[in-house]
């Protein structure tokens, strides 16, 4: 049976309940942590679906900005002396370790 | 196909076996990571480089305790994490706040922002902008203040799974979560910031159709 197609937008602000199941299960689906049954079933919403795949789509472009965000303020050089600390620290656990 | 390695696994690995080759890439990878956290959590440069720098002691304090090197960016986060609770500094920016996902569902946002209907749910591919270098860093500075801004509930956890790449059950470990908990926290968090930078992005000329 072929998906009904439909539509929503400016005259009819509300999606329909179909649309909004899938746009509770987004990340879900995007991550890849769908059940292959709940999976199936956006595919087919969204297959006929515009307004869904649009959105799905504004998601994936914004998810995408955050795996590549890198923020403007940006750490200063570790000064050599709490470098030395550091080192000291991981040759002592390594010691504990082997010891 | 060549199986993908994680560099910060194989230093952990190689700091573990005791080649100090490994100290330089570790620390320069991590003090980064750790301070990007820090300060989108803290808001502050100092307690932020503060926390970074008690993360990174600790962290080679207790080297002997990292069992799982495959899961050491958990590991790190984990003690970052416990570092800035330990400040005891409520975040500069947004407090905690719960979004119900009503709230952020199409159709009954402001501006009528049912999927598909307004420009405002068109966020620009950055694949395919013009002057691409500009408009990435003006997304980057844009989303970076919308990260800071989104309640720190939100924050804390699309920090680890979107910036930081952790899987739902290093997040959920990180921060003492269900996993389910994380799940609805990272998609109301994600709808928020989509929310907000397709706001931004709207004006024709930024938008790529």
């Amino acid at each position: 049976m072929s998906p009904v197609k439909h539509e929503h937008g400016p005259a009819d602000p509300l999606p329909p309940e179909a649309c909004l199941e899938v746009f509770e299960k987004l990340s879900e689906y995007l991550d890849g942590e769908l059940s292959p049954q709940d999976c199936a079933h956006i595919q087919e919403h969204i297959r006929d679906c515009e307004p869904c795949v649009a959105f799905v789509e504004s998601l994936k472009t914004s998810i995408r900005a955050s795996r590549e965000l890198r923020s403007q303020e940006t750490v200063r050089e570790l000064p050599e002396a709490t470098r030395e600390e550091l080192k000291a620290a991981w040759r002592a656990a390594l010691q504990r370790r082997t010891g | 196909m060549a199986e993908f390695v994680n560099p910060e696994v194989e230093w952990a690995k190689r700091l573990l076996e005791g080649d100090a080759a490994a100290f330089t890439p570790f620390v320069e990878s991590f003090q980064s990571k750790v301070f990007q956290y820090t300060w989108m959590m803290c808001g502050q440069r100092e307690d932020a480089e503060e926390v970074a720098q008690d993360t990174l002691l600790k962290v080679f304090e207790s080297f002997d305790q990292l069992r799982e090197p495959e899961h050491v960016k958990a590991w790190v986060f984990r003690i970052a994490r416990n570092y800035c609770l330990m400040k005891r500094r409520r975040s500069v920016f947004a407090p905690d706040k719960e979004f119900s996902l009503d709230e952020l569902m199409p159709g009954r946002m402001p501006g009528n922002d049912s999927p598909g209907s307004a420009a405002s749910d068109r966020v620009p591919d950055q694949r395919e902008l013009p002057e691409q270098r500009l408009l990435r860093a003006e997304l980057n500075h844009e989303l970076e203040t919308a990260m800071q801004e989104l309640p720190a509930n939100y924050r804390s956890v699309v920090l680890l799974r979107d910036v930081e790449g952790l899987s739902t059950t290093e997040a959920a470990e990180v921060l003492d979560l269900s996993e389910d908990v994380v799940k609805q926290r990272l998609h109301r968090g994600r709808l928020a910031l989509r929310k907000r930078l397709a706001g931004y992005l709207t004006p024709a000329g930024k938008v790529s159709e």
